[in-house]
């Protein structure tokens, strides 16, 4: 696809030679850890299709629909309200943090000791190679851990169109002031950027649109309920990945498609593994293209992952926006409650989350959990300790894993994996 | 039946031949560069033994790092597994197993069957592991046997604070500079890694009996250091090498699948 794109990328201002090679990093990635699973839905070719041209088509699109006015927007977080941005016929993608890049370059801005999702943002861009951060019309940072929080300072001065949000801390009446005035304004900074007022009708528009991308992933996630489970954790994460950054409707259309393609293999016991594999619930760090590390170690280990309580996962998806508000307040307060129930660890005190991994592990029959804590995320990694207490004290086996992007530990976390899914046996 | 288990580790490689769930032979050696190298010479060298080859064998189970890169193994079982597995049958007594090989160590629970029901590992670095011990000696200009040994010579050791390999080696130099008795070194180095192991050991918690299993087991003053720290006794296995632990436990289970295999 090089040759194809080539001037696109040029065009954007991309270092041609390095992001050849991440190119190049990213498919054979891919070959390895996706091709070489055995009995996918056959709808998972179109997600192939969309890793294949990830940097390509995609990125074409996006830029032929700027030039008929249809603004991009940025983001690094689910707290970036997506239905604000379609009411304005804006179309909203999640920036490239899942690998490490230029990191001789990112370490001269930020500590060593920061995490790896956030050095990734960096390298890509002080590598030159995201197109979707080079398409952006607007790059919305949120206040979210101390990490982002302090390196969007930094960020600002490597681009020119950063935009941060604010974001609550605690779940009272002010911490929802704050989320609604902060949607307000960002509603306002899109209407601005767009040259759209959002009005009632498509704010309603826009709910239904993302509603639907979300009904999509909930119909998949009931499916892997199911023993055998009929259809692989990683798959299951790639479409939780591509959420971010595929056109929202061709993306509810292909998700239904698998839905309807497992459902008819459910009725035949045709999974993904065998009956009987151990179930693995994920829980913790989000985990952006290509992190499939963990979801790869565990799934060639002997066990199933059923379920991701993850922001690329059920965290990130699993409440609707209630769309029967008459007006465009209404409407904006509905966006607003359904954000506020995200119990991400920059929440405290944060019980929801833990509440949230019961319910997960008994939902979808879980053996056990992993806990994935990225190194240096402070939030997750604090709250991984109290959380494998207590899931320990419910009987429930759980397994802490605390790594980076490198994959230097790999056969360390085989081990340790693989032990663990021996004790659930 | 006869049946083998082949640990290939960061330092040495193991190989257990059991015939009716009794050991036949075993060997242990150096790793060589590559792990199927090391699995290939080690297994034939214990087969040989017995006047067996590889055709004799009726399963195979690998385990330790190399173990999906060994080319006659049926199958692998992660060397947490084994090392319980292999401790509980030398003896049946043991719940908690203190594991420490060349790049890792490993606290084990077992059950009464022998079989793992949690554990706790350190794979972040070599501090506490073979690795740290090897360097020490060497630093000390004394071979790894005599390590143990030599501590016991000591009155008074002398504190090691760091925990890092190579900041402790630097350390180890200037003490030797500094005209310190090397057995009062020993003893400091043996204290500090068995202090690392307990703090390990207390988050499992320590089920009685506890045996160590690895190449470390084998240094008296480690384990002397881990009765002191941990007020508990470490069991004998009942004469069988602590270094073959993790490959009799694959064994074991090369055993358990061969039956399966048979009763299909």
């Amino acid at each position: 696809m090089s040759e194809t794109y080539e001037q696109m990328w040029s065009e954007l201002g991309l270092d041609l030679e390095a992001h050849d090679a991440l190119l190049q990093v990213l498919g054979k990635g891919y070959q390895d850890i996706y091709m070489s699973q055995s009995g996918r839905a056959a709808g998972m070719e179109y997600f192939n299709f969309v890793m294949s041209e990830v940097h390509g088509l995609r990125v074409k699109e996006l830029l032929d629909g700027k030039k008929e006015g249809r603004k991009v927007i940025g983001s690094f977080c689910v707290f970036v309200p997506e239905e604000i941005v379609r009411a304005a016929d804006a179309v909203l993608v999640g920036l490239c943090t899942g690998a490490d890049f230029a990191m001789e370059e990112v370490e001269k801005l930020l500590p060593r000791n920061t995490c790896s999702l956030i050095k990734s943002a960096f390298g890509f861009k002080l590598g030159k190679v995201c197109p979707y951060m080079e398409s952006a019309d607007l790059i919305v940072g949120e206040n979210t851990c101390d990490g982002k929080k302090k390196a969007y300072e930094t960020l600002d001065k490597l681009v020119p169109n950063l935009y941060v949000m604010d974001l609550p801390q605690t779940k009272s009446p002010e911490g929802r002031a704050l989320l609604k005035a902060e949607y307000e304004r960002f509603k306002k900074a899109v209407e601005k950027l767009t040259g759209v007022e959002i009005d009632g009708a498509r704010l309603k528009r826009g709910i239904e649109i993302v509603n639907n991308k979300r009904k999509a992933v909930h119909r998949l996630a009931q499916l892997r309920k199911a023993d055998p489970v009929p259809i692989s954790g990683l798959d299951a994460l790639l479409v939780n990945q591509v959420y971010f950054y595929d056109d929202p409707i061709r993306f509810t259309d292909s998700v239904n498609k698998i839905c309807d393609e497992l459902e008819e293999r459910a009725a035949t016991v045709n999974g993904a593994f065998p009956e009987n594999t151990p179930r693995i619930l994920l829980s913790g760090c989000p985990m952006a293209v290509p992190n499939w590390k963990l979801p790869w170690i565990v799934e060639t280990s002997g066990a199933a992952i059923v379920g991701e309580e993850s922001c690329v996962g059920e965290r990130g998806t699993r409440n609707l926006t209630d769309a029967s508000a008459a007006t465009v307040d209404g409407l904006m307060d509905a966006i607003v409650d359904r954000h506020f129930l995200v119990d991400c660890a920059i929440f405290t005190p944060n019980p929801d989350r833990l509440n949230h991994v019961k319910e997960m592990k008994d939902a979808y029959g879980a053996d056990g959990v992993i806990h994935y804590g990225l190194q240096f995320c402070q939030p997750y990694q604090m709250e991984s300790i109290p959380v494998e207490a207590d899931l320990e004290n419910h009987g429930i086996p759980t397994l802490r894993i605390d790594t980076d992007y490198g994959m230097e530990d790999v056969e360390q976390l085989k081990t340790r994996v693989e032990a663990f899914i021996e004790t659930l046996r | 039946m006869i049946v083998a288990g082949c640990d290939v580790g960061s330092l040495s490689g193991e190989a257990v031949i059991l015939k009716d769930n009794s050991i036949l032979t075993y060997e242990i050696m150096r790793v060589r560069p590559r792990p199927e190298q090391t699995a290939q010479d080690v297994m034939i060298k214990a087969l040989s033994k017995a006047d067996l080859t590889l055709a004799d064998l009726d399963y195979c189970v690998s385990t330790g790092y190399g173990r999906e890169k060994i080319p006659f193994a049926h199958s692998s079982i992660s060397e947490i597994s084994c090392h319980g597995r292999g401790a509980h049958w030398a003896n049946t007594e043991v719940r908690t197993v203190i594991d420490i090989g060349g790049q890792d160590c490993k606290v084990i629970r077992v059950d009464k069957r022998g079989y793992m029901v949690d554990f706790a590992m350190n794979d972040k670095c070599a501090a506490g592991t073979g690795r740290f011990l090897e360097g020490m000696a060497k630093a000390l200009g004394v071979s790894l046997s005599e390590m143990g040994p030599l501590s016991f010579e000591s009155s008074s050791p002398i504190g090691i604070t760091k925990t890092c390999s190579v900041l402790a080696q630097y350390d180890v130099v200037c003490m030797i500079n500094d005209g310190m008795e090397v057995a009062d070194i020993a003893a400091g180095i043996n204290k500090a890694m068995a202090e690392r192991i307990s703090k390990m050991t207390k988050k499992v918690g320590v089920r009685k009996e506890v045996a160590m299993t690895g190449g470390v087991a084998k240094n008296s003053g480690v384990v002397h250091g881990l009765k002191k720290v941990l007020d508990v006794d470490i069991v004998d296995l009942n004469g069988v090498d602590p270094q073959i632990v993790g490959a009799l436990g694959a064994a074991l289970f090369a055993q358990e699948r061969a039956e399966r295999e048979l009763r299909k």
